[in-house]
């Protein structure tokens, strides 16, 4: 136990705690990738690789993406045209 | 008489019906906030109504929903805690990590670690342990990603049907996806998406000698490809990438993995001779079944990823011709 992965272990911990109480979906989702991106490093360290490219792929990238999408399907996100929607408004 | 009363509501529920009739609650909340509090109740308690509507007057008033706040920050913060305690004291209880008396650690895998090199031929113990000794297992796993592929493109396919849906329904209605050339996603999607993609292919080549292998491959495959589509739009993918070609694609890899171990079952299998060589370990072209049945997992969960991302993104996947 050195002092690199008591450090990733608290930075999990904290990610865990700030994704739950993060007010912005977006912001959440964003934490948890930052959360798999970690998980993955502490895998490493564990000796389990093979988890580590699974949890990289999955957990940071197409886990991720698949929340964003679903966020903007359900329009908590802004689209491009929602946002050039209110500047036109703002401007007229 | 009751089951029967409760039967009508679900029925009335399923069929879109309000089960409880709007105005009522309507007249309600309109008069909290008109009356305060202590003339509400007073009014209550003299028109002889029910503890029930009272309760729901009181919860209306902004005091009952200050109260409800409170009530509901506290209890979850106290059964956050209590879980949070529960896990910690669980965990207090299992055995060391990587501890040499761990109840893991009996004959089984022993025996994988001691003859798992001679029996399936592969370096990488954890790809001979799938894909080699539980074999059927990853069939099965293979076989709910392909349920999942299946549910969603039926769910969320983009045909005619499903477009007249859409206009009937407003809120649903997807409008036309504005490609965005974003120069700075284009730019390094071109350098990225190409080496990801033969990293996937690595991966899942690989699989047998260094850690990795089909699911790994797989994603890397998917999110390659995800890549791609979100920085050169979804259109040039579906030259190439369609609905009925993933599916295709699936069900073939999917055959083909149980075909092939169906010969190993059929020959006995426990490592029988099956006609099958091994190959010297280390070359791309040993250990057996494992290097086909990585690439079958892989374009299986490749695909499965790919067409994850079209659904989520626009509507679905064109079915193609």
């Amino acid at each position: 136990m050195n002092i690199i992965t008591i450090f990733l272990l608290t930075f999990l911990i904290v990610c865990a705690v700030a994704a739950c109480l993060a007010r912005n979906l977006l912001v959440t989702v964003i934490i948890f990738m930052g959360y798999s991106l970690v998980m993955a490093v502490v895998w490493l360290f564990l000796q389990s690789p093979d988890l580590a490219i699974t949890e990289a792929t999955v957990g940071a990238g197409v886990s991720s993406i698949l929340f964003f999408l679903t966020l903007r399907r359900i329009r908590t996100i802004d689209t491009l045209a929602d946002a050039d929607a209110e500047r036109e408004e703002e401007v007229s | 008489m009751a089951s029967y009363r409760l039967f009508r509501r679900f029925a009335n529920w399923v069929e879109g019906e309000e089960v409880y009739p709007i105005p009522e609650i309507e007249k309600n909340g309109s008069s909290v906030r008109e009356h305060p509090i202590t003339e509400d109740m007073a009014r209550v308690r003299s028109s002889d109504e029910g503890v029930g509507t009272l309760l729901r007057r009181w919860m209306d008033s902004p005091q009952g929903v200050a109260a409800f706040r409170r009530v509901y920050t506290v209890t979850a913060a106290l059964l956050c805690a209590a879980i949070v305690t529960l896990l910690l004291v669980t965990v207090s209880y299992l055995p060391r990590f990587g501890a040499p008396d761990n109840p893991a650690n009996n004959e089984v895998p022993r025996r994988y670690i001691e003859q798992g090199l001679s029996e399936t031929g592969a370096i990488n113990v954890v790809a001979g342990m799938i894909l080699d000794y539980r074999a059927f297992d990853t069939l099965g796993e293979s076989n709910v990603l392909f349920a999942a592929t299946v549910a969603v493109l039926i769910l969320l396919r983009d045909d005619g049907e499903g477009k007249k849906k859409k206009r009937a329904i407003p809120e649903l209605k997807q409008e036309p996806e504005r490609e965005r050339p974003d120069p700075i996603l284009r730019a390094s999607a071109a350098v990225v998406g190409p080496f990801a993609l033969l990293y996937g292919v690595y991966v899942i080549l690989n699989g047998h000698l260094s850690a990795g292998g089909g699911f790994s491959g797989g994603a890397i495959l998917g999110a390659a490809l995800m890549l791609l589509s979100a920085a050169f739009g979804q259109e040039k993918l579906e030259r190439v990438f369609t609905a009925r070609r993933c599916k295709a694609l699936t069900f073939l890899a999917l055959m083909c993995y149980a075909l092939l171990k169906s010969w190993s079952f059929y020959t006995g299998a426990n490592h029988l001779p099956s006609g099958i060589p091994l190959g010297t370990p280390g070359s791309i072209l040993s250990g057996g079944l494992i290097l086909p049945l990585n690439i079958c997992v892989g374009l299986v969960v490749g695909c499965t990823m790919y067409s994850f991302y079209a659904c989520f993104r626009s509507g679905g996947m064109r079915d193609g011709t």
